[in-house]
């Protein structure tokens, strides 16, 4: 399934199905100087799916993600997205091959309008420069405005319309969250991560970003890699689930069979249970 | 008129995203530009031209200059002054060395030259940040102003590195009088900040506000962070090359590399943050703060001081200058952090409301 423009993306992808793995992870080790923060792990993800990594805090969840996105660069082990290895990267290079993602701790501009912070999340898809842009017409301009179109869709989508000129710093915490969904959205990626998208939120606006995120896998068709903590949440919404314990991996398969592993009951309950 | 937007609907996005939104304020720049091109001219005086006028213009597009550079990409500079420097030397250069070329092609140069070299010692932001940054921008102000003393071949073997800028001639027409001087320079001014005004509402603006406000999260984005920074420096000390020919060849005629010392990017820096950082009107501004204030200050406390038959000498006049500019400047920056733009924003905010705030 390719990605689709966003308007009319319901239409043409109705029903998701799982296709072809597309990103797979193969011995991946990752150490800071002497702590590890990530042994021997592998894992794939299938075009389609809602892919959730779980585990306890400093498991190594948001270093793996910071692996698949080029943050930091693993010692050991190979990455093959989309039929490309590659070892290391460029976190702005990850973006270009279509891996968007939000942070844990909300990392908007916060200088920047909701709008703003929207149309630079689009910036792997405009290619004019400088000295277009100093113009204020031209094709630079025209550019512009045929993204500042694409962003209103996300907008729209998100239902943020009423705080499109708004500096980000001023909205409230869920907003910024939404907000940010908004920026990774914007660049229309193939390959969504997702930090802890419901960290600190209450229920109802937990359940605004959970169907925010079945949207963007059903209608767009999205793939999703997501952390989160609540286990409800992971349970309902992920096809597979990835459980990781002191940068190991301890579990792999459907929401069912990890709740039913022994290892993951024991990392998260403790032995004796 | 009243100040105010309502009723005027935005019915596409070209309407929404153009560069004065509100028709007021297309009036009021509109009004202001017809009166400093036309208006101007016709009453002020030789003493207004090149002792204010000139000075304001040439400084406020240096402070814009490292506005681009520290405002909307973040990164903190030192070597306003060094990268003037760098403009005036080269404008006088190709001038001198370079068989009938027009005047502004020479501007246009010195601005690529002085972007060339910005580039140059902007490299080390792509290691260090914040002061340290500064403090290796603070290399480039010392290293330039010794090789411009140090090779006199710059400065075409004149004693101590002055130059004396040539005439300035276009198209047979000479400007040699302030009033037309006055003229070149607010025309290059306009044309300038207009197109730093688009810049920072493009794509590149926001590539640089993103790299200031969070630089990991747009290197996620897709924005690369190298390119990104340097592009920055290169526009913000092709900015200040400019600036410093102008300086060169329309303010004060004959320059030295001492004079593009540490004192004059301090005084840039300084028009940045009280004016505004991270905006095109701050500049033009903090300039029209830090160079009027002196100027008023010294042609009211005189005959102030007489008026109530105080017996204040010159000097105890100048030191009461020097104190209420300090405190002035305290004083603004207590009052709005963010410098005289944020007031000027907040007055137009509670203009909008105004009469009937509910």
């Amino acid at each position: 399934m390719q990605m689709n423009q966003i308007g009319n993306a319901a239409v043409e992808t109705a029903g998701r199905k799982i296709g072809e793995v597309i990103l797979s992870l193969e011995h991946i080790s990752l150490a800071f100087g002497g702590v590890k923060a990530l042994t021997d792990i592998s894992f794939d993800v299938r075009e389609g799916e809602v892919r959730a990594i779980i585990g306890p805090n400093g498991a190594g969840k948001s270093s793996m993600l910071n692996v698949i996105n080029g943050v930091y660069h693993p010692q050991q082990g190979r990455i093959v997205f989309h039929g490309r290895e590659r070892r290391a990267m460029e976190p702005h290079k990850a973006a270009r091959q279509g891996i968007a993602r939000t942070f844990q701790n909300i990392a908007l501009f916060k200088g920047m309008s909701v709008l703003d912070n929207l149309m630079t999340g689009r910036v792997t898809k405009m290619h004019h420069g400088l000295f277009a842009h100093m113009l204020g017409f031209g094709p630079g301009r025209r550019e512009e405005l045929a993204h500042r179109q694409k962003v209103e869709e996300v907008i729209d989508f998100l239902e943020i319309q009423h705080i499109r000129k708004t500096p980000v710093g001023r909205l409230p915490y869920g907003l910024q969250k939404r907000v940010e969904l908004g920026r990774a959205l914007a660049a229309e990626p193939s390959l969504l991560l997702l930090d802890e998208p419901m960290a600190g939120m209450n229920v109802e606006e937990k359940e605004d970003m959970c169907r925010f995120i079945l949207d963007v896998n059903d209608q767009m068709g999205t793939t999703i890699v997501l952390i989160e903590h609540d286990m409800g949440v992971v349970m309902d919404i992920s096809d597979r689930v990835v459980v990781l314990d002191y940068g190991k991996k301890i579990g792999d398969g459907v929401p069912a069979e990890v709740k039913a592993n022994p290892h993951v009951i024991k990392a998260y309950l403790g032995a004796g249970h | 008129m009243l100040y105010r937007e309502a009723g005027q609907f935005k019915t596409s996005f070209a309407e929404d995203m153009q560069i004065f939104p509100i028709r007021q304020d297309r009036i009021a720049i509109g009004l202001l530009l017809a009166f400093a091109f036309l208006g101007v001219p016709l009453f002020a005086s030789e003493y207004w031209f090149s002792a204010i006028l000139i000075p304001f213009l040439i400084f406020a597009l240096a402070a814009l200059g490292l506005n681009i550079l520290t405002g909307y990409c973040g990164q903190l500079s030192l070597g306003t002054a060094a990268f003037m420097a760098v403009g005036a030397y080269a404008a006088y250069n190709f001038q001198l060395r370079v068989e009938g070329i027009p005047i502004l092609v020479s501007f246009l140069l010195a601005g690529f030259t002085a972007a060339a070299v910005g580039v140059l010692f902007g490299l080390p932001s792509l290691r260090i940040k914040g002061f340290y940054l500064a403090v290796a921008t603070l290399a480039a102000q010392f290293f330039i102003v010794w090789v411009l003393t140090k090779f006199p071949w710059l400065s075409n073997n004149s004693s101590s590195g002055v130059i004396s800028a040539q005439k300035i001639q276009i198209l047979g027409f000479s400007f040699d009088t302030p009033v037309s001087k006055y003229l070149l320079v607010l025309g290059i001014v306009v044309v300038m900040a207009l197109a730093a005004k688009n810049l920072a509402r493009s794509g590149t603006g926001r590539a640089w506000m993103a790299v200031r406000d969070m630089d990991v999260a747009a290197q996620v984005i897709g924005i690369p962070l190298m390119h990104t920074k340097l592009t920055a420096f290169a526009v913000s000390s092709f900015y200040c090359g400019v600036a410093g020919a102008l300086y060169a060849f329309c303010y004060l005629g004959s320059v030295e590399p001492d004079g593009f010392n540490l004192d004059l990017s301090f005084r840039i820096l300084f028009m940045v943050i009280i004016g505004g950082v991270g905006s095109v009107l701050g500049s033009f501004l903090g300039a029209a703060f830090i160079l009027l204030l002196p100027i008023f200050l010294d042609s009211t406390l005189q005959p102030a001081a007489q008026a109530i038959g105080l017996p204040f000498s010159n000097a105890t006049v100048s030191h009461i200058q020097f104190m209420v500019f300090g405190a002035l400047i305290m004083f603004f920056l207590i009052v709005e952090p963010h410098g005289l733009t944020r007031l000027w924003q907040i007055t137009k905010e509670k203009l909008r409301l105004w009469p009937f705030p509910h």
